[in-house]
């Protein structure tokens, strides 16, 4: 299944579809989500109408850690099969993990001040999570500081699986040391120990955002194959782009043109 | 009417920290997305031109 789509040409008229129907579907979903989280939740009762501030933490926390998986599993099939798709998908992702990250700090500085009186706290949970977004910088600085663009991914990928060793740290932070931060209460054994009135415009805005770093992560990885071939095309001054499968759809080569002729 | 706004945008006295969390967002996750695409269109035409000026010169 992902070798058939790992091919540069076939991803790029796969994302030609998916794309608008992943940019459309998340919009609308996010909509949805935004209702149900300031309009239809209700106030909590002991922290009143500061919970809706949830909707957006948690779900960019889910995120913020689920891309990190996905930039360290798309650098280790980089590095092992060498596959330039890989690299390029994890460059793409990258931005989009740092993204939420920021939101997720920033939401939860915001909800922190009313409700623990302070906007930040060196505790494990919230430290953790500085961490990860220094991670991202890291990889998105290693990544672009090379001009020639294999370079710097090869180093950013060794970049992105050290730091795969902060992910248990952020989630099991909450258990492993006496936090401020709650411990988890919907992603935990047992089930989740929220009500339904509250997990579901939780749910919501998480398929939201996940729908949207799938299309945006499509349109960056789109962007970058774009670079890419008009880099060669630059380079080469034959319309021979990176990748053969290619070839065939732009006008053919003279034979005295090609490579090493 | 108004009093009912007034007293929804008022957030039960946290409106200061729950409309900033949600501007937060909106402009950090509004803001990939727009250079996201800004991005994509940019490399889009420079592609284009240069496939153009291939064809011209040959």
């Amino acid at each position: 299944m992902i070798s058939r789509f790992a091919n540069p040409a076939r991803f790029t008229r796969f994302s030609a579809t998916a794309l608008p129907w992943c940019g459309w579907s998340a919009a609308g979903v996010l909509v949805v989500g935004l209702y149900f989280a300031l309009v239809v939740a209700p106030p909590d009762y002991q922290q009143g109408e500061t919970v809706r501030i949830m909707y957006i933490h948690v779900p960019a926390a889910w995120m913020a850690l689920s891309i990190y998986l996905f930039v360290a599993l798309a650098s280790a099939v980089a590095l092992v099969w060498r596959h330039p798709l890989a690299e390029i998908a994890a460059a793409a992702a990258a931005p989009i993990g740092a993204a939420f990250t920021v939101v997720c700090l920033a939401t939860g500085s915001l909800w922190g001040r009313p409700m623990w009186g302070a906007w930040w706290v060196w505790d494990a949970r919230l430290t953790s999570v500085l961490v990860l977004l220094f991670l991202y910088l890291g990889y998105i600085a290693l990544v672009n500081a090379f001009d020639e663009p294999g370079r710097g991914a090869r180093a950013g990928s060794v970049l992105a699986l050290i730091g795969v060793v902060n992910l248990p740290i952020v989630k099991f932070s909450v258990d492993w040391w006496n936090t401020l931060h709650q411990p988890a209460s919907v992603v935990r054994l047992g089930g989740p120990k929220i009500d339904v009135a509250m997990l579901v415009p939780l749910l919501v805005m998480a398929v939201g955002f996940s729908l949207m770093f799938v299309a945006l992560t499509m349109l960056r990885m789109r962007t970058a194959l774009n670079d890419r071939r008009a880099l060669s095309m630059r380079l080469n001054r034959v319309p021979e782009p990176v990748f053969p499968a290619e070839r065939e759809r732009l006008a053919p080569v003279p034979p005295a043109m090609r490579r090493g002729a | 009417m108004t009093e009912a706004v007034g007293r929804y945008l008022a957030m039960g006295g946290y409106a200061a920290f729950v409309w900033p969390a949600y501007g937060v967002a909106l402009a950090v996750l509004g803001g990939l997305a727009w250079q996201s695409w800004r991005r994509y269109r940019a490399s889009s035409n420079t592609l284009e031109q240069l496939q153009r000026e291939f064809r011209t010169r040959r």
